[in-house]
């Protein structure tokens, strides 16, 4: 294979306009985001400097200018907001109690759709399995991981080894997994699971295509990546502790075990608590991993790619918006539940 | 906070570069004009002239290497009109294309290979009806079992262009003849073939049926295959309307006849495993093994012959070429399965309607066809433009009068069944699933 420059020429100046224009948008917003604070402190301090040689008092910003100010700054906010979020979330609403087409009104027709059909209840069941695991299983790993390395020789290491998929996308981390679950029917297994199985002994598996154990094998690619960022959380959580608090327990002779069950523990709950919800939401709107990995075939297909088959692939708009209500119930006691934890914290 | 003080300079300079740059980018190109238009070459465009300079967008889901040749195939006719025809080819196709129609960005023309989303977009009112002269040049150009399929409630909205034969048998000419097999002709001749091949301890099928997001479709054409030739036509267009249930006991003996050879352990599969390894197998990887030896025949349509690994001989006394899917019963007649893309358009300003008469004429078609691997129904079509002989005898296959042809039905079923239910089941078919609980289930998905 040659590779010629000059015929490649019209797409190598694009990629130069590209980064061009990348820097130049970067570059531009970093650039008022240091001039702008930095002019408005000078004239402030210029300011300060005038009051203090001529002994009059600072001239104060009146209130009402600050509430007018703070309404201007978050005037964008609310617009995109509703135009992102409020107006879309009516219309799916809307769209969930109307037929394929957007055109006539059925009722709750789809939603008797969703919890009688016989493939979406699996969608469901499926569901509530990622959900119940995944939090479960990333925290868990996590949480455990955090505990062993803390203040062990090759932490950051070893810390790093477990973080590193965290940079992998969704994507990139299913065709990984692909890899190791593939299956070659005769010859050399290019699959790491099969391969380990056939010096094993043992005859080659079609991992993917078994369920429920697919969509175990699927729930494995998200711990995977998922992990990291729990461990990472809880471990800053961990070295919080403060150091007195540590040393009191030590000085009262408790055991590894006591100490992480009555100090560790209660310590992090908080950042424990963050860690499960974020992830439980991220869970629910997993998408990506299913529609890599299987599409949704062989009984994976999990809320949101089912939602998007129904809506964009099959023209069910009813019910794939009927989908997205569900999930978006679904999603509203974890968000609660998060704020009124917040809520408390700030309060005690 | 001058965290900046240094690198504030860099961005300056690259800004000041950047805008210099896409200054100096502004100031060429883009004054493409036709000044060829009065010269011999371009007589033939006259009709399309007068609209100098304005601009038509299409979207299709054509990409890569055959998005090049299409855009290579009317570059005489841009040049001669003036009409500048702004290609956009997308792997999401299917799904992108009602969401734009949807979101008032639709584009002026659309290749759309599926019937049944034709329609979905007629009876939304989004499509515009051919004008009368692309309505006068299909009339004239293509044969009325392909203008039906581009027809909604007697408007026609679709011009079909391209164009492709599924029933085909991929083979090593080869192989057969060092093993001294006889390309078969009828369907008893198949299943004899298959059970001789097996016995020698060849798998005599490979197939695959993974293909990203539309996996299962290869599937769905095996049994429409099937029932064109267990049934008559008549029955084949009751069941891609809906007239007769999906799960009739006629569909469900054609399903079980193509099941004899694609979940039979012992026909299945060529190099890749058992049956189950159909729904893993990439349908593009499926046929190759026919080129080295591991399997015999694959069922794929015309346009496999770009599948085969470099270097592949694909002729008649070569490494692969194809046989017509044999006729269970040939007194019938050779029904013919096959496919092709529609041109519609949600626009019809004169620009938009002349492309869409020109996609239409023998001009077009032979210029596309000349560049390869390229097949339509177009009749203007000069057979001696086509040089591949797969393509040779597809045309013929479509320019024959006498065939019976049917255009693929996953593409006339509504997207829930055609492009799902049905696709979805068939991969549970080949899993293990059985006929029938596999044809109640996309029976009942049908859209009401």
């Amino acid at each position: 294979m040659e590779f010629d420059f000059a015929d490649e020429q019209p797409k190598l100046l694009m990629l130069m306009y590209g980064l061009v224009a990348f820097v130049v948008v970067v570059g531009g917003l970093l650039l008022l985001l240091d001039v702008v604070p930095a002019w408005f402190a000078k004239r402030r301090e210029a300011q300060l400097v005038a009051a203090s040689t001529s002994g009059t008092p600072l001239p104060r910003r009146p209130k009402q200018r600050e509430g007018f100010f703070a309404f201007f700054f978050l005037l964008p906010t609310l617009l995109l907001l509703a135009v992102g979020l409020v107006v879309p979330a009516i219309r799916t609403m809307l769209l969930s109690l109307m037929d394929g087409s957007s055109t006539n009104w059925v009722g709750l027709r789809n939603y008797g759709w969703m919890f009688s059909d016989d493939s979406i209840v699996r969608v469901l069941i499926n569901t509530l399995v990622w959900v119940v695991l995944v939090p479960l299983v990333a925290t868990a790993f996590g949480l455990i991981y955090a505990v062993m390395v803390d203040k062990a020789r090759f932490e950051a290491i070893a810390k790093s080894l477990i973080f590193l998929p965290m940079a992998i996308s969704f994507v990139g981390a299913s065709i990984i997994w692909k890899f190791v679950y593939a299956y070659r029917g005769e010859g050399d297994q290019i699959g790491l699971l099969n391969q380990i199985v056939v010096s094993l002994g043992g005859e080659p598996r079609q991992w993917l295509l078994e369920s429920p154990l697919n969509t175990l094998l699927l729930i494995v690619i998200m711990v995977w990546i998922q992990a990291g960022f729990a461990m990472v959380v809880l471990s800053a959580a961990i070295k919080a502790i403060p150091g007195d608090i540590v040393e009191a327990a030590r000085l009262d002779g408790v055991s590894p075990w006591q100490m992480f069950w009555q100090i560790t523990m209660p310590s992090i709950r908080p950042a424990l608590i963050v860690v499960a919800v974020t992830l439980t939401i991220a869970t629910l709107k997993v998408f990506d991993i299913v529609r890599t990995s299987t599409n949704g075939n062989y009984d994976t297909s999990v809320i949101a790619s089912e939602m998007y088959n129904q809506a964009f692939r099959y023209g069910q708009n009813g019910q794939g918006s009927a989908l997205a209500v569900f999930l978006f119930i679904l999603v509203i006691p974890v968000v609660i539940y998060q704020i009124r934890n917040l809520r408390q914290q700030r309060e005690g | 906070m001058a965290v900046f003080t240094r690198p504030r300079h860099a961005f300056v300079i690259a800004g000041v570069l950047g805008l210099a740059l896409s200054a100096t980018a502004c100031g060429t190109g883009d004054d493409k004009k036709s000044d060829k238009a009065g010269s011999a070459e371009c007589a033939p465009y006259e009709k399309y002239q007068g609209n100098d300079g304005k601009k038509v967008s299409i979207y299709a889901s054509i990409r890569d290497a055959e998005a090049d040749l299409l855009e290579r195939s009317w570059a005489q006719f841009t040049d001669c009109t003036g009409i500048e025809i702004n290609y956009e080819g997308s792997g999401e196709f299917e799904a992108q294309l009602p969401v734009r129609v949807d979101g008032g960005n639709a584009p002026d023309i659309a290749f759309v290979p599926q019937p049944g989303l034709v329609k979905r977009f007629a009876d939304a009112g989004k499509l515009k009806s051919l004008g009368a002269d692309t309505k006068a040049m299909a009339e004239q150009n293509m044969p009325a079992d392909w203008l039906k399929y581009g027809t909604v409630n007697g408007t026609l909205y679709g011009v079909p262009l391209g164009a492709n034969v599924k029933s085909f048998v991929w083979y090593s000419p080869k192989t057969f003849k060092e093993k001294g097999w006889e390309v078969p002709t009828t369907w008893e001749q198949l299943i004899t073939l298959s059970d001789k091949i097996a016995d020698s301890g060849m798998k005599p099928w490979c197939a695959g049926v993974e293909s990203g997001d539309a996996t299962g479709w290869p599937a769905t054409d095996w049994i429409e295959d099937v029932l064109l030739r267990t049934q008559t036509p008549d029955v084949y267009d009751q069941w891609t309307t809906h007239a007769i249930p999906f799960n009739d006991p006629r569909i469900i003996d054609a399903v079980d006849r193509a099941g004899t050879i694609l979940k039979n352990d012992k026909y299945m599969n060529g190099g890749f495993g058992g049956v189950k390894s159909i729904t893993t197998t990439s349908f593009q990887e499926a046929g190759v093994p026919v080129t080295n030896g591991k399997c015999a025949m694959h069922r794929q349509a015309s346009f496999y012959a770009n599948q085969f690994p470099e270097g592949t001989k694909v002729a008649e006394d070569g490494d692969a070429f194809a046989f017509y899917f044999p006729a269970i019963d040939p007194a019938k007649g050779k029904p013919v399965l096959g496919a092709g893309e529609f041109v519609v358009a949600y626009a019809d300003r004169p620009e938009v309607q002349a492309v869409q008469t020109y996609l239409a004429s023998g001009e077009y078609v032979n210029s596309r066809a000349k560049l390869g691997n390229w097949v339509t129904a177009n009749n203007k079509l000069d057979i001696a433009n086509v040089a591949s002989p797969v393509d040779k005898l597809s045309v013929q296959i479509l320019q024959d009068k006498s065939g019976v042809f049917r255009f693929d039905g996953s593409d006339l079923m509504p997207a829930a069944v055609g492009a799902g239910t049905f696709w979805k089941g068939m991969v549970d078919w080949l899993n293990g699933k059985a006929t029938a609980p596999v044809l109640q289930g996309i029976e009942s998905s049908w859209p009401k």
